[in-house]
């Protein structure tokens, strides 16, 4: 039925990529939602699937009745916000990802280096060490994630243009000095009560996730997702040699920057409710390109729905595997940097054969 | 209409282009000749808005189809799709193509005899193959101005045959104006009204092809004597050719 239509309309191959994309988008959707599943039900103690299933759908219907079961209350109170959380973060630490290697037309980029992982990592050391939590933290996080990426536009804008090298490496710099900044702060923090605060919180996690740090990532994070969601068209234009894209009206520069805009107000949420998590950006949006292809259109909420179901068994492995809670960093490292090898091979040898 | 007023340009202390003016109006086309080096390209990207101007002014419309000598691909992008970037100007910032977009963007594809591989991957593509691509993008933005970097540069005789034809049958309407770079003068006779030829010395030379493109100007130009030649066609109408003194002279 469907070859016989193809084969009358003109329409024939986007129809045919139309019935690919929603299978796509199908099993990456499937994916998400087993995981975040799982995800809520594993742990030491541990719910059905069906279950928690169940749970959910009370605490949807139902938000403010009272919780009397001990699972009702691990479900709901504990692990939910958890799983959502990491589901939004990977998310969108992997939309930045694909976003950032079209802009820099370079696979090998990751939103670590804008600045604004070490920005807001100093950020965060910072607040820990001064005692401030809650809200402030989060707001000094914040800014200090955005000073990076001003701090990296200003350092690469001479004589009134930024061009993609002088902003990577300007990028680097940025990283560097606040990373500098950070050692600095650990080697003076008390070891006794904010050093391994610190040294926890920058190798990130999300075991001090709640409703209410929920609620207050949401807007950053949800707001750049759709953001960069919105410019995905654009995306595939900015991708271009800069010559071409002005050509057909794009304004690259100024379209870059609000690119990296929406990036750090996601990057700055993250951080400063879970702490600097690396890899993400970079071995997700691979492999969503693996499945999805290269279009901006398919590839950013392919890597969102890939890099949310990743988040999310991650962290369910970081607190399940063993008694204590390994480190996020650890394990995205561990699973990342292998990958990462790998792309970076495959990519140079595909490259010198062409 | 796209042209140069008065245009000079310099880098550094080299002078490229001194007070430059010409103008290509809709239903012309003009061909940019000159040896490599002298500022070919230059003027093509003072007519696109990308190079500085060290006086004079340009006039353009907002959105010029530009096809450039060769086109990135980092990303591995579908035929259709790269031909439907040609919209980005009509959509603005955040709206998404849409089927309308998508039909100009086949037309396009059409007219430019590349429909056939519209699914297929731009980067797997052939040089001939990626410049009818690139020309279509042009067409899809719906300007009526076509500027063109070198597109014969890379092809072999047959692509230039095919790529010469199609310019003939953009510019048979004259309803748009079309300027290319090349450095062979016969593109020029073939599908061009004027020629500017970019000639030592930083003044260069503006006129209809027939008056410009005289033996002494093309000596002048590209440094080597050369002779004009009238052949007569298999249709029986007289055509002209440009050949460098060399040709025809045999291998001691």
């Amino acid at each position: 039925m469907v070859d016989a239509l193809s084969e009358r309309q003109p329409g024939a191959i986007q129809g045919a990529g139309l019935v690919r994309n929603t299978a796509i988008f199908a099993v990456l959707a499937a994916c998400l939602v087993i995981a975040l599943i799982i995800g809520i039900g594993a742990g030491r103690f541990s719910v059905a699937p069906l279950r928690v299933l169940e749970l959910v759908w009370h605490g949807v219907v139902d938000p403010s009745r009272t919780l009397t079961g001990m699972d009702e209350r691990i479900v709901l109170l504990v692990r939910a916000p958890r799983v959502l959380l990491a589901a939004l973060a990977g998310a969108g630490l992997a939309i930045c990802g694909a976003a950032l290697q079209g802009v820099f037309r370079n696979p090998l980029v990751s939103p670590d280096i804008l600045g604004i992982s070490q920005g807001a990592a100093f950020g965060g050391a910072l607040g820990i060490m001064l005692g401030i939590w809650g809200g402030p933290l989060i707001a000094l996080v914040f800014s200090t994630g955005l000073a990076g990426l001003a701090l990296v536009g200003f350092l690469s804008r001479i004589d009134g243009r930024s061009e993609t090298v002088t902003v990577i490496l300007s990028g680097l710099v940025v990283s560097s000095m606040f990373a500098a900044v950070v050692s600095l702060l650990q080697f003076v923090a008390d070891p006794n009560t904010s050093l391994p605060a610190i040294v926890y919180w920058l190798m990130g996690s999300f075991a001090s996730a709640t409703w209410e740090r929920f609620l207050t990532a949401l807007p950053g994070l949800a707001g750049g997702l759709v953001l960069l969601w919105s410019l995905r068209f654009r995306l595939n234009l900015l991708s271009l040699e800069e010559a071409e894209a002005r050509s057909l009206g794009v304004r690259t520069e100024r379209e870059r920057w609000l690119v990296f805009a929406a990036i750090a107000v996601i990057v700055g949420s993250q951080v400063a409710v879970s702490g600097i998590i690396g890899w993400v950006g970079i071995v997700i949006p691979h492999a969503a390109r693996l499945v999805a292809g290269h279009d901006h259109r398919v590839l950013l909420p392919a890597s969102a729905l890939l890099g949310g179901a990743f988040m999310v068994v991650i962290d369910t492995l970081a607190r399940t595997v063993t008694a204590a809670e390994i480190p996020l960093g650890v394990i995205t490292a561990l699973v990342g940097a292998p990958v990462f090898a790998v792309l970076l091979r495959r990519h140079y040898r595909e490259r010198n054969s062409e | 209409m796209i042209g140069l007023e008065g245009v000079t340009i310099r880098f550094g202390e080299r002078v490229i282009v001194e007070t430059m003016s010409f103008s290509v109006p809709r239903g012309r086309s003009l061909a940019i000749l000159g040896p490599n080096g002298r500022g070919k390209t230059t003027t093509l990207k003072a007519m696109l808005g990308f190079q500085a101007l060290n006086a004079g002014r340009r006039l353009a419309p907002k959105i010029v189809g530009y096809v450039p000598q060769s086109a990135s691909y980092s990303q591995r992008y579908r035929v259709l799709d790269v031909v439907i970037m040609g919209r980005a100007a009509r959509l603005g910032l955040f709206r998404q193509p849409g089927p309308e977009d998508f039909a100009v963007a086949r037309a396009a594809l059409d007219k430019t005899g590349a429909l056939r591989f519209e699914s297929a991957y731009f980067d797997r593509l052939s040089g001939g193959e990626r410049q009818l691509v690139l020309l279509a993008r042009a067409l899809a933005t719906g300007s009526d101005v076509l500027v063109l970097d070198e597109p014969a540069a890379a092809l072999d005789l047959a692509n230039q045959h095919r790529l010469l034809a199609l310019l003939g049958q953009l510019r048979a309407p004259r309803d748009r104006a079309i300027v290319f770079t090349t450095h062979d003068p016969n593109h020029a006779l073939t599908v061009a009204d004027d020629a500017l030829l970019m000639m030592p010395g930083a003044h260069p030379l503006f006129g209809p092809v027939e008056e410009v493109l005289t033996p002494d100007n093309l000596e002048r130009l590209y440094g080597v004597a050369m002779r004009l030649v009238d052949l007569t066609g298999p249709d029986g109408v007289l055509h002209r050719a440009v050949l460098p003194a060399f040709a025809g002279m045999k291998a001691a």
